[in-house]
């Protein structure tokens, strides 16, 4: 187990394997997160009830908590991948670090457009300073620099690096986005969903919103696995595998 | 591991380790401007800031809304609990401000304690649940419990 473990490890850190490798994955991935996202939002916008406060404006959480929840995931995972290219010198690490910025910064964006629909009908405003919102905004704006830094720089590997040191530096900001409504006073209500306790929301509302979350984040994946073989291909363009497959597709 | 990546590695987590020790010391030194709002307690406590624009947070007291005259003057008592104090304030509630529940208010607090509010935002909790849920549970005399529970 643990040597096909470390097998398909260092297959994945190979460009050419890990190109074959997901090219399987795509299909599966593509088809399952479309069934669930289909499921998931038919049944949280026109099935599940309607909350007994805010009515039918409650549904806009179908897309905002499992945008937000991958803004945060998608940012730990290139904090992750940072550290893979500053410690290992990983060639993968440093594609799938720069094809999960641009798809978590749309994520971070829809989670705050999303925020600010809902929150005009709720709280009578669509932007408020409280420390959550802040710190997702500051989330945006390390996502835009991730980008901006990684395009910045001529050579694919020092425009790794420091985009690796800036992933890490950043990802600092996860946990205060996350426990932001515990610490201090915010506008923002806390977390419904915790994992010590029963979610404070009705399970007729709850199950269609896992349904989209697990949707959401096979999309993502699908998205990401899209991203890094194209800019594999991209790398690797010199290479004789890459030319090969070219070759064929004439 | 091989000895030069577990120094590379010892030094990447002693850089997050210090980044996160830096931001830690600079929110707890900004702690009073973190929180978007003073409490009720702070406010009956003389730990809000007098004359000065505040906002303030708490539960709007059940049976304390007052709407004056004709025009759309409303006073309120706010509490968290352990302080009460009332809110004065002349314009348009949000919807889903109701008795009982959260609210922030934007205003003044005068020497006098007179708290006159410019703006009013209601806040909403972490609980979501159907209406009918929501009146059985208060039928069964459970008006506060947390949804999913069974009346």
């Amino acid at each position: 187990m643990w040597a096909y473990l470390e097998r398909l490890w260092h297959r994945l850190g190979s460009p050419r394997h890990f190109y074959d490798l997901a090219g399987w994955w795509l299909p599966w991935l593509a088809v399952s997160s479309l069934l669930l996202l289909g499921v998931g939002i038919t049944w949280g916008l026109l099935f599940a009830p309607p909350d007994y406060q805010q009515g039918h404006s409650f549904r806009i959480i179908y897309i905002h908590v499992p945008a937000a929840s991958l803004a945060l995931t998608g940012y730990f995972a290139m904090a992750v991948a940072g550290v893979v290219v500053l410690v290992w010198r990983m060639k993968m690490a440093e594609v799938v670090l720069q094809s999960i910025a641009v798809p978590g910064a749309v994520m971070c964006a829809l989670a705050l457009f999303t925020g600010a629909l809902w929150g005009k009908p709720t709280w009578g405003t669509y932007w408020f300073w409280d420390a959550r919102i802040t710190s997702m905004l500051i989330l945006l704006f390390l996502y835009l620099g991730v980008m901006a830094l990684g395009s910045a720089i001529a050579s694919p590997v020092l425009a790794a690096r420091a985009t690796a040191v800036l992933a890490i530096v950043g990802a600092v900001n996860i946990p205060i986005i996350k426990y932001s409504v515990e610490w201090w006073n915010t506008l923002h209500q806390p977390a419904t969903f915790k994992l010590t306790e029963k979610p404070a929301m009705a399970p007729e509302m709850y199950w269609p919103l896992l349904v989209c979350a697990l949707g959401f984040y096979l999309f993502f994946a699908f998205v990401v696995v899209l991203r890094v073989r194209n800019a594999v291909l991209e790398r690797e363009a010199g290479a004789r595998w890459v030319r090969e497959l070219a070759g064929e597709g004439r | 591991m091989h000895p030069v990546r577990r120094t590379r590695l010892l030094l990447v987590l002693g850089a997050l380790a210090l980044v996160g020790v830096a931001v830690g010391l600079t929110t707890w030194a900004l702690r009073e401007n973190m929180n978007a709002f003073y409490s009720p307690a702070d406010v009956v406590d003389g730990k809000a800031p007098v004359d000065r624009r505040i906002r303030v947070g708490g539960l709007v007291v059940a049976g304390s809304v007052q709407r004056g005259g004709e025009g759309l003057h409303v006073s309120f008592d706010l509490t968290d609990g352990k302080g009460t104090f009332t809110v004065n304030y002349d314009g348009i509630l949000p919807d889903l401000f109701r008795e009982g529940q959260g609210i922030l208010a934007t205003g003044t607090l005068a020497a006098d304690g007179r708290f006159t509010a410019e703006e009013v935002l209601a806040k909403h909790d972490e609980n979501y649940m159907p209406p009918e849920i929501k009146e059985a549970m208060e039928k069964g005399g459970h008006p506060g419990a947390k949804a999913g529970a069974t009346p």
